[in-house]
């Protein structure tokens, strides 16, 4: 790895968290005009039992205390500062519990919603896309080919609400929705983690799925170009048995380029799963996200911004520079 | 005749073309056979099952859905072409621009794709809707949803410009004295349109996409019956544990239906842009 690639990569990284912690201060300003101090006095006033005077008193402190009667670059400067030492603000709606908090509540269960069900995506899709490229598969996987297309244009949250119907209302295998059972007590331990997995099933199927399609597809384009490369060709002539030169030759080689396209897609996977969540009540990031909007909780709405830009910037630099560690062809020399 | 000719030749192209009309044909049909002002609430029975008066029944509100749905499949198409051609002529001038110019601006230009192509487009776009104070319309959510959807086809269109501008032909025109200009819309521009279609389609398939995401947070047009905003209704009201299957089905089958015929444009075009594509040999 030359220095030249890890200063690139690495203002590749600074330029994407500026634009995160830039994003949350300047769009509100352009886009409207009206200050946010206001927008809460009226909803003060609007609970009644409030004199006019003490309004502007109350006003003029709020001003004073975020700092909205300094000059814009000093506001400005005031926020990165703010961003980059994790000091998020308050919730309006739960004040005064702070936003950092509430999202890191809410961090581990996307988390690990979104790594158990990449993983599953990575290794189903790989294979099954494998297959279906492979020249000597059996015919009947080809049947598999127009359902995996379908998958693959319908949108995760989609797939969620068909699950739910199908698995929650109509045979009440599954719960409708939550992280876990409301209400039961638990001791911390193996009856917890069976009641989270349990939870987790449908949210996880339905990404995985919706995952699958594409996954797959590009697998199977990679395998189908890889018949063509003189080296399989030579393995054939050697005569080694077919699954032989599909494991070792074929399907090893399409694991790497799925690293790439996993760190391309990283982005659009967490949307995704944000959505997913929304859709199952899922006590993680989306769902916390959908209440901040509905609530109009506009620090927690910056803070998830905020986290989720960064959260996805910091696992595509690691997967970017693991990335020639785990395919020695790669050295990033130019 | 010629277009009989046209249906042999690129099959699937054509199967998605047809599958994209449908919704719209169901819609211009409902229009005529029924009153669409029943879209709004309180305009019928509510919570009824379907039956032959209401054909998708009608919602907790009393909306009547089949009204619903055929007035909000031409807003959900519209929003997604509309954000969809922003992001397309953005791309278009850009990666004409970084493919030709090159040097430090294409650098910058490069820098700036790859690294928004990485952040989850959900937060920007979150950002700029709550920050538009009023009910947010359909065209300014097709802009906020287009200020992040030029970057895929900015990549394409620069790498098309690229080995197209070094072919032989181009410098050919080039020594017979065309201007750059003659050489991008006359030579260049006519030999990228499959290439341009196909980044179109996929434009417009993740605005669909992530109009009906932002719908489904809570905002989208609240007044208007899109496919995503019914999806919010029925979501918020829990139309699923309430088993108003009615509610819920109908737009998420117009989607299907929709991002299927996306696909298959897709699918069609790129074996016009890629001829080499093929199947499985054995």
């Amino acid at each position: 790895m030359s220095l030249n690639f890890i200063l690139k990569r690495l203002i590749i990284f600074i330029f994407i968290i500026a634009i995160a912690s830039s994003v949350n201060f300047f769009i509100p300003k352009v886009v409207s005009d009206v200050d946010p101090v206001s927008i809460r006095m009226m909803e003060i006033a609007n609970q009644g039992g409030v004199y006019d005077e003490s309004m502007q008193a109350v006003a003029a402190e709020y001003f004073k205390q975020f700092g909205l009667d300094q000059p814009l670059w000093k506001q400005y400067l005031r926020h990165l500062v703010d961003t980059f030492t994790f000091d998020l603000g308050v919730s309006f709606t739960y004040y005064p519990s702070s936003v950092l908090g509430m999202i890191m509540d809410a961090l581990p269960w996307t988390f690990g919603l979104l790594i158990v069900s990449t993983l599953f995506s990575f290794l189903i899709g790989g294979v099954l896309g494998a297959l279906l490229g492979w020249p000597y598969a059996p015919r009947s996987m080809r049947f598999t080919v127009p359902p995996l297309f379908i998958f693959s244009a319908i949108p995760y949250y989609m797939l969620g609400l068909l699950l739910i119907y199908i698995f929650a209302y109509i045979f009440k295998i599954f719960p409708t929705g939550g992280g876990y059972t409301i209400g039961e007590v638990f001791n911390f331990g193996f009856s917890r983690m069976i009641n989270i997995m349990y939870h987790a099933i449908l949210p996880g199927i339905s990404i995985v799925i919706a995952e699958l399609g594409i996954r797959s597809l590009v697998t199977r384009g990679m395998i189908l170009s890889l018949y063509g490369e003189d080296y399989i060709k030579l393995a054939e002539a050697k005569g080694l048995p077919a699954n032989r030169v599909f494991i070792w030759y074929g399907l090893r080689n399409t694991l790497l380029p799925q690293f790439t396209i996993l760190a391309l897609h990283l982005g659009h996977v967490a949307s995704g799963a944000l959505l997913v969540e929304i859709i199952f009540g899922y006590p993680g990031l989306g769902a916390l996200l959908r209440d901040s909007v509905t609530a109009f909780d506009y620090p927690v709405i910056y803070g998830i911004v905020f986290v989720l830009i960064l959260g996805i910037a910091m696992a595509t630099l690691v997967l970017d520079f693991i990335y020639p560690k785990i395919d020695p062809r790669i050295s990033y020399e130019d | 005749m010629k277009i009989k000719k046209y249906i042999y030749k690129y099959p699937i192209l054509f199967a998605g073309i047809m599958v994209l009309v449908t919704p719209l044909l169901f819609s211009a049909i409902g229009m005529i056979i029924i009153d669409t002002s029943t879209a709004e609430p309180l305009s019928v029975q509510s919570r009824s099952a379907p039956s032959l008066d209401l054909p998708f029944g009608s919602d907790l509100h009393g909306r009547n859905l089949f009204a619903a749905i055929v007035k909000g499949i031409p807003m959900t198409l519209y929003v997604g072409f509309l954000a969809g051609s922003i992001g397309l002529g953005i791309g278009v001038v850009l990666g004409f621009l970084t493919g030709y110019i090159g040097g430090r601006f294409d650098t910058i230009i490069r820098i700036v794709t790859d690294s928004l192509m990485t952040i989850p487009s959900i937060a920007v776009m979150v950002v700029l809707a709550i920050s538009i104070e009023e009910n947010i319309t359909l065209n300014q959510m097709a802009l906020v949803i287009s200020s992040l959807s030029w970057m895929g086809p900015t990549r394409v269109i620069r790498a098309q410009v690229l080995t197209l501008k070094e072919r032989p032909f181009i410098e050919v025109c080039r020594l017979s004295g065309m201007n750059t200009f003659e050489i991008i819309f006359q030579e260049i521009l006519p030999n990228m349109l499959p290439f341009l279609a196909a980044s179109f389609t996929g434009a417009v398939t993740g605005s669909i996409l992530a109009s009906v995401g932002l719908e489904a947070i809570g905002l989208g047009p609240m007044s208007e019956p899109t496919m995503g905003m019914t999806l919010y209704w029925a979501i918020t009201f829990s139309a699923l544990i309430a088993g108003m299957w009615w509610w819920w089905l109908p737009p998420i089958i117009i989607i299907v239906i929709i991002f299927c015929g996306l696909y298959l444009i897709a699918a069609g075009l790129d074996k016009i842009a890629n001829p080499r594509l093929e199947g499985p040999q054995a």
